[in-house]
């Protein structure tokens, strides 16, 4: 077994009378990567948020000592004219997280963002290119952890491919541990090594092939849930 | 001054402070109210009124989770009430536009140090602000104390602010902070470019103005912003490329 790198028990957040978050248990191997699916409104966000520790939540949330985090939010709100380049971005965290600036011209070119696009103010960048820029983002400053809140969201599908790709290149190089939001069951299947499924009427927290069966995901989602499983066993 | 202004400006724009950093100064009045009334420096009362009213702003906004503009349009409109009840006539006017008397010694060697203490912290804080203005979640994640940076985010302008209260006074201090940085945030296309645009305009509006006003026979804060204002207009009819 693995050392952990994150264990989360009992874990809630409430808003007002509002409880999100019920009392949500589960562990993250070191290395392995977890895929948090769920119906809208199930609370995926929240649960990132509050294991970064950006909502205030009871329950145990322990990350292995030295963890290191990379996050990246699922949409921003960015004005398009607000005059601040990627670049400037991206060297901004090199200063916070104290790597060196050349750290910046690393993480464009692992998210294969051309330099010409991240001279650009960021409110002008498309949202693919805007969602890669934050992944670069995220990798700067050697994390151990990464959590996405839905990573492909308006990237287009090379787009995808490749960040997924990357993903899994990082995890096999630097033995980084993934922890993803995500709609795309089909992905999920491929790539995730345990699901947690967030309902508002139960939590399922397993490998892939017992958490995403037609009779869990209808009883998460309340519908019948299709989605075309990829038979990438060992992938 | 002229520089804190700039600096900090840019940042109070960028992060939609606007509204609120307008506001932000009149809860100096009561301060420098209460300071004419008992025989103090009115620069000391209105700057301890507004780090009062700052640390207030904080708190609320740490306690309800309700947006700083929001919180500060309150707190700071009730001081305006209060403040022009403390302060009365000619002092009011003072208090509001500034005043060309020239100030004293210690308190010209007080205001560098605070113009100094500002320019330091905006340059210090610079990546940490820049990334908390995208997301607080992010910065918080790269290890960024968001809380305490917004709080001294919120001092360094009051701080700005009351630097200004003697020469421009309440009402105008505000807009030597907003007016050059919401131009050059027009112009600029980078942090970087905005900046130095929103400093230079800042400085260049107060030379000018100071410069001219004897001449024309004019107070000078009033033309100082007056500039600025035109300058803003101006920059309007530049369309920078998309």
């Amino acid at each position: 077994m693995a050392a952990e790198a994150l264990e989360v028990v009992g874990l809630s957040v409430s808003f007002g009378a509002t409880r999100v978050l019920d009392d949500v248990t589960f562990r993250v191997a070191a290395g392995s990567s977890l895929a948090i699916i769920g119906p809208n409104g199930a609370g995926k966000t929240v649960l990132l948020k509050a294991l970064v520790g950006a909502l205030p939540a009871e329950g145990t949330v322990r990350w292995a000592s030295g963890t290191r985090i990379g996050y990246v939010p699922q949409k921003l709100d960015i004005e398009r004219d607000l005059p601040l380049t990627g670049d400037e971005f991206l060297r901004a965290k090199a200063a916070v997280a104290r790597v060196p600036g050349d750290a910046a011209a690393r993480a464009l070119d692992l998210v294969r963002l051309p330099a010409d696009v991240a001279v650009r103010p960021i409110g002008t960048l498309s949202g693919g290119q805007f969602q890669r820029l934050l992944v670069a983002f995220a990798l700067m400053g050697r994390p151990t952890v990464l959590l996405f809140d839905e990573p492909t969201a308006g990237v287009d599908e090379p787009g995808e491919q490749g960040i997924y790709d990357l993903f899994r290149r990082l995890q096999r190089e630097e033995g980084l541990t993934l922890l993803l939001v995500s709609h795309d069951l089909s992905l999920v299947y491929q790539h995730a090594d345990h699901v947690l499924c967030l309902s508002r009427r139960r939590t399922f927290y397993g490998p892939p092939l017992e958490i995403l069966t037609p009779e869990r995901l209808q009883e998460a989602y309340g519908v019948p849930v299709k989605f075309h499983a990829h038979d990438h066993a060992g992938t | 001054m002229a520089v804190a202004a700039g600096l900090v400006g840019s940042f109070a724009v960028m992060r939609r402070m606007t509204l609120a950093s307008d506001a932000i100064s009149h809860v100096a009045l009561p301060g420098i109210g209460l300071a004419l009334a008992f025989g103090v420096n009115p620069v000391l009362g209105g700057l301890a009124a507004l780090f009062v009213g700052t640390v207030l702003v904080w708190v609320t906004e740490h306690e309800t989770r309700l947006p700083t503009e929001a919180i500060i349009g309150v707190v700071f409109s009730a001081a305006l009430a209060l403040g022009s009840m403390l302060a009365s006539g000619d002092e009011l006017i003072e208090a509001l536009f500034g005043t060309p008397r020239a100030a004293g010694g210690a308190e010209t060697i007080l205001g560098l140090a605070g113009a100094a203490l500002v320019i330091v912290f905006v340059l210090w804080a610079r990546n940490a602000l820049v990334i908390a203005l995208v997301s607080p979640d992010l910065a918080r994640t790269a290890g960024v104390r968001v809380e305490r940076l917004n709080l001294l985010f919120l001092l360094a302008f009051a701080l700005a602010v009351a630097l200004g209260l003697r020469y421009l006074g309440v009402l105008l201090m505000g807009s030597l902070i907003i007016i050059p940085a919401t131009t050059a945030k027009h112009l600029a296309r980078s942090l970087r470019g905005m900046q130095t645009a929103s400093v230079a305009i800042a400085v260049a509006a107060t030379i000018a103005g100071s410069l001219a006003a004897p001449a024309l026979g004019l107070e000078s804060g009033p033309l100082v912003i007056t500039i600025a204002a035109t300058i803003f207009f101006v920059s309007l009819l530049v369309r920078r490329e998309a």
